[in-house]
């Protein structure tokens, strides 16, 4: 798939956008101005860009436990992503979801699920409504490599096959579930080849290497929107930061982290641009200092953003509902 | 007025919302030609052969199929063959469609989830301990979620509509010794909203709040007690989530007297809610403590004669009738 300059370019500013972001979120947390917990998702930007260049109106895409940034991509604004992660009333959920449940369901947002596996059964009627209702659109699931091996995953991906359903399953191997490396948590090296057990096609692709990523997502976006059915993509990726902050990380080495240091997913987007002298430095200084003012502007407001109301948590539960508490 | 089974109920009310609403679909095992294992769905396939659909025997797959689209609009009208099998799609019910609206995710319509899961309940049909369970108390302490709990056609047909017509997930519980009892239903179109609990016998000495079968049962107890001198009001929840607490409390202000007579075991019962409600309530007019008679606190025995000794007998009803009256 050619992928133009200007493309190129905003990939580029796309993964600072997402790089930026958590690492304000990962400062705040540690200052202590963030509540509950939060998984940051540096080191895997190349694949959330990746993934949502091929992603078009009207698609529904749920993310994982570490997506903020597709989040973002998808649509959510920065102020309301900060400011659902500080818990205030003008965050995307009202405060209600916070950095896990944080979504955009009329952009195709869709968010992450708590409780792992059961998204990949969920996008199966996302998937279904597309096609009954000949939207012409697809329904993307994220998981990673420990949710792979939750029961529901197997249900939702032979239910999408049986049903056909224009359904892209994509598998985030970051090298961990929580502590859990994913070499000891299934024997198979890559978890697409768990595709050929539905009779689905399966690739696994460099996360980290966001051509590689908008090759493998185009392909399978493509044969879902044309009645191809569903089929699994995955990316190999490592995540920088813990599973969440405060996470001492003793379960991976030292040389591990630096070795995929050297892997970043923007160094290696930046040796593509200069390569290609799509740009020069000067050019993505000032794309990252764009960048940097709009996560400091999202920063001032969630700040400036008030909490919710003590009522505000007893709405939003019911559509109708004919009884007293 | 004409009389159908409860069966015949369920599959009028699923064709009549499926004719007026394209959007609606059933789904479930062996629901298709094979009409269902209890042959609730008989010929609704051959009607609607797009929106009837048999699925793999996959009770999460099924549920995550109905929640999602149920978030994008559509009407889904999920069945697990047995109410016992909720346990294994019990994070969809506990975690998912119960929690979306709330958290604000996973909807794109922004408010809807037109979920009705319909679920067999009961025992009497000698299925064993893992097929003959009445589960509904598993669901009570779950913000998010409707509980509808009918007893008879009318009920059930009315319900089933109002449901389907609604915007949020509903679990609605049929009794398989049901299914071939008659009653009488109107021809034309009607709805039963929830939380309209439904005196189904009025007297004035003892208020009996029963549930499903036990309806029955206690309208039969009261017939014979009435011989006796005894005038007991039966009331049928219908619904237990929202309960219409009301109409119970009225009963009850009114005979001084309550039994609570459910199939499920007694422990942790649903029942038990409504009595504590009628205790914050209605303390003050009771002429005597409220007496539950309930299943034991034990699985469900395989042999009929066991079987028919473990389900509440309407002799065990007008047993307890009399002991409040003591």
């Amino acid at each position: 798939m050619k992928v133009s300059n200007d493309d190129l370019i905003k990939l580029y500013g796309n993964m600072w956008l997402i790089r930026m972001f958590e690492q304000r979120a990962a400062d705040l947390f540690a200052k202590g101005a963030l509540p509950g917990f939060i998984h940051l998702g540096i080191g895997q930007e190349a694949f959330m860009a990746g993934t949502h260049y091929s992603i078009k109106p009207g698609d529904s895409v749920g993310t994982s436990h570490r997506e903020h940034g597709l989040l973002l991509l998808l649509g959510i604004t920065p102020d309301a992503l900060m400011a659902e992660l500080y818990g205030k009333v003008t965050g995307s959920n009202k405060g209600k979801g916070g950095s896990m449940h944080a979504c955009l369901p009329e952009n195709g947002a869709l968010g992450c699920n708590g409780i792992l596996g059961s998204a990949q059964t969920i996008i199966n009627g996302y998937g279904f409504a597309h096609k009954v209702r000949n939207t012409g659109n697809i329904a993307v699931t994220i998981f990673g490599d420990g949710a792979a091996n939750r029961g529901d995953v197997h249900e939702g991906m032979n239910l999408a096959s049986v049903m056909n359903l224009p359904v892209v399953f994509i598998i985030v191997d970051n090298g961990y579930g929580i502590s859990m490396s994913s070499k000891n948590s299934s024997v198979v090296t890559d978890l697409s080849a768990r595709a050929a057990g539905y009779g689905m096609p399966g690739v696994t692709a460099d996360g980290n290497d966001v051509l590689a990523v908008i090759e493998a997502t185009s392909e399978a976006f493509k044969r879902a929107r044309e009645g191809g059915g569903p089929s699994v993509v995955e990316f190999k990726t490592y995540r920088h930061r813990g599973h969440f902050e405060g996470d001492p990380t003793p379960y991976r080495s030292k040389e591990e982290l630096e070795m995929w240091m050297k892997k970043d997913p923007i160094l290696r987007l930046e040796k593509i641009l200069l390569d290609r002298s799509v740009i020069n430095e000067k050019q993505m200084k000032d794309i990252k200092a764009e960048q940097m003012a709009i996560v400091d502007a999202a920063q001032k407001f969630a700040e400036e953003s008030p909490y919710p109301e003590g009522s505000e948590g007893y709405g939003d539960v019911f559509y109708e509902y004919e009884g007293r508490d | 007025m004409r009389e159908i089974t409860v069966a015949q109920a369920i599959n009028e009310a699923l064709a009549e919302e499926m004719a007026l609403n394209p959007e609606v679909y059933v789904f479930g095992e062996d629901i298709g030609d094979f009409g269902g294992c209890f042959g609730v769905t008989a010929g609704l396939k051959k009607k609607f052969p797009d929106r009837v659909m048999d699925t793999p025997i996959s009770e999460t797959g099924i549920m995550g199929l109905a929640a999602g689209g149920a978030y994008m609009g559509l009407k889904m009208v999920p069945e697990i063959m047995f109410s016992d099998f909720i346990g294994v799609a019990m994070d969809y019910l506990l975690n998912q469609v119960s929690k979306s609206r709330y958290m604000g995710g996973m909807l794109p319509k922004g408010d809807v989830c037109g979920l009705v899961l319909r679920v067999p309940n009961g025992a009497g049909l000698t299925a064993a301990a893992q097929h003959s369970q009445c589960t509904e108390a598993l669901l009570m302490n779950i913000p998010g979620l409707k509980i509808a709990i009918p007893s008879t056609p009318h009920d059930y047909k009315g319900m089933l509509k109002y449901a389907i017509r609604g915007s949020d997930p509903v679990v609605f519980f049929e009794h398989k010794m049901l299914y071939g009892v008659k009653g009488p239903v109107p021809d034309e179109d009607y709805v039963v909203p929830f939380c309209s609990a439904d005196v189904k016998r009025e007297g004035n000495d003892v208020t009996v709040i029963a549930t499903q079968m036990m309806v029955h049962k206690s309208l039969a107890a009261a017939e014979k007690l009435a011989k006796e001198g005894i005038s007991v009001e039966v009331v049928d929840p219908r619904s237990l989530k929202p309960l219409d607490s009301d109409t119970i409390i009225s009963s009850v202000k009114k005979t001084g007297r309550v039994v609570l007579v459910s199939e499920a075991p007694v422990f942790g019962n649903a029942l038990a809610e409504v009595g504590l409600q009628i205790a914050e309530r209605a303390m003050h007019d009771l002429k005597a403590a409220p007496l539950r008679v309930c299943g034991p606190n034990r699985p469900i025995p395989f042999t009929p004669v066991l079987e028919k000794q473990w389900i509440v007998s309407e002799e065990d009803i007008i047993n307890g009738i009399k002991k409040v009256l003591e």
